[in-house]
């Protein structure tokens, strides 16, 4: 009997190796919502069912430390314009991108659009994320946000694309008209950064439709990391020199979030490494959800 | 008969689960364009039930029949030539998106909707011989028409956009319904081989 108590306990431990202490879970409308606490690491997790665990981290001793690589992947923008006065984040995921950036330049408007409620609660309740002066979140879909933002006239200097979070991709928001649409919110001197999918048919897709709209980029991946960032601007994108040089100036003020900026550089690449013969994805063509496998 | 009632039902389904991605670019693709969409098309459907049945009680016939197929593919060519054209200004008029696409949903998909949904009724009407039949005669085509509505929604989503283009798979409708249309006329005009009764009209 003893014996087989501490079988089952052997196997509980072995079925969930490190796993944290749910904290807290919800159900939203987009998906399903868990915060696990582990150590001084506490986790957001959408969708723990389906396996994919698309999860942001922060660790509660040291917040301001970005936990995840293409957390501050996201940061390789700054090598293109280091001075943002104006930023827009699309996709708040546990609010460590925009809470950078608020920490980094306060003085700037920080924008943050996102569509589900839930996550705007857990992330002020869990993630120690908070709304000031200039920096807002607007619950709403990118796609209308950014295109209400065009017809109104507003531009940024930084733009991050971030959306695609948990299970289903949003499918209007790969296509050839939604990056014209962010293009024309995207300031002459501003960067655009997208965290996009470095794995399957839709690599091939997503970076033929950028090359479309934006005419070259900057592939940036890590060993580190599954995710693949695109990083781009409306004019020519600037020599490797200026980039190492920038992130020289940058490095200091960026080292307590962990952002290894000096590394960067070298991992930007406008090389084609895809398939230029495939579908560029349009409003009438996108079925991201059906070229993931 | 049974293969019209297919079509009705598989176009009904291709252009709604469409309507979320026509509606994304300027509403989004949260749940609530979806709740747009699925109110507009009960509501539609309803009305055409309504309508449909009011109709067969004026001397059915074919002709009538084919033409709300007819009509039905012709109302459905705004959603294909005029989308942007009609979204656009409910965009700019409409800030919160779940009245805009609800809006935008009634203008390009009631219409087209309530002339598929007066098929139902019109065509048990058409196919009812016998008063103690008339069950079963419904039955059946409830059956065929919501297989046509199932098949409509799995090929869409699984497979039609992966191969095609939005506009192309609504042609593609659009089509389907005016040829169904012209399987009515013949039967029709060769005359209760399908059970199908021209009373009163020359075809």
């Amino acid at each position: 009997m003893k014996s087989r108590l501490m079988f089952g306990l052997l196997l509980l431990a072995l079925a969930a190796p490190a796993a944290g202490e749910v904290i807290h879970q919800e159900r939203s409308l987009y998906r399903d919502i868990t915060v696990e606490q582990n150590g001084p690491r506490r986790c957001l997790i959408f969708n723990v069912h389906r396996g994919d665990r698309n999860q942001t981290c922060i660790d509660l001793n040291e917040p301001e430390r970005l936990v995840f690589s293409y957390t501050r992947m996201s940061f390789a923008g700054l090598l293109l314009n280091s001075e943002p006065e104006s930023i827009l984040v699309a996709g708040l995921g546990g609010g460590s991108i925009p809470m950078t950036f608020s920490d980094l330049f306060p003085d700037a408007r920080i924008d943050v659009i996102e569509i589900d409620p839930a996550v705007v609660s857990v992330a002020k309740d869990f993630f120690l994320f908070e709304e000031t002066a200039n920096m807002r979140v607007y619950v709403n879909d990118a796609r209308v946000f950014i295109k209400r933002a065009g017809l109104e006239g507003r531009k940024y200097d930084y733009i991050v694309l971030d959306a695609f979070t948990g299970d289903y991709i949003p499918e209007h928001l790969l296509t050839r008209e939604f990056l014209e649409e962010v293009r024309q919110i995207l300031n002459p001197e501003g960067v655009l950064v997208a965290n996009t999918f470095s794995t399957s048919r839709l690599y091939d897709h997503e970076s033929v439709t950028y090359q479309r709209v934006w005419n070259e980029f900057y592939n940036f991946k890590l060993p580190t990391s599954g995710n693949r960032i695109i990083i781009t601007r409306i004019g020519a994108l600037p020599p490797r020199g200026d980039l190492t040089g920038a992130a020289r100036r940058l490095a200091e003020r960026v080292e307590k979030y962990d952002i290894p900026l000096l590394e960067y550089p070298a991992r930007m690449s406008t090389r084609v490494d895809w398939d230029m013969s495939r579908r560029i994805l349009t409003d009438q063509y996108s079925p991201g959800n059906l070229l993931r496998d | 008969m049974a293969s019209v009632a297919f079509v009705s039902g598989f176009c009904i389904m291709t252009v709604e689960m469409l309507g979320a991605r026509i509606m994304a670019p300027y509403f989004g693709g949260s749940v609530s364009v979806w709740g747009s969409i699925i109110t507009v098309f009960m509501l539609a459907l309803a009305l055409g039930y309504l309508l449909g049945g009011r109709l067969s009680m004026r001397s059915p016939n074919a002709l009538v029949f084919a033409s709300f197929y007819v009509s039905a593919a012709l109302f459905s060519l705004p959603i294909i030539l005029f989308a942007d054209a009609i979204m656009q200004p409910i965009f700019l008029a409409v800030e919160d998106a779940r009245y805009g696409s609800l809006l935008a949903s009634v203008v390009m998909f009631s219409v087209p909707t309530t002339l598929l949904g007066m098929i139902s009724p019109y065509s048990v009407r058409l196919l009812v011989e016998r008063e103690e039949h008339s069950g079963q005669m419904a039955g059946l085509l409830f059956f065929v028409s919501t297989i046509g509505s199932a098949a409509g929604t799995l090929g869409t989503s699984f497979y039609f956009v992966l191969w095609f283009e939005v506009n192309r798979i609504l042609w593609g409708a659009v089509t389907a319904l005016l040829i169904a249309a012209a399987i009515i006329l013949v039967a029709g005009y060769m005359r209760g081989s399908l059970g199908l009764r021209v009373r009163g009209h020359e075809i």
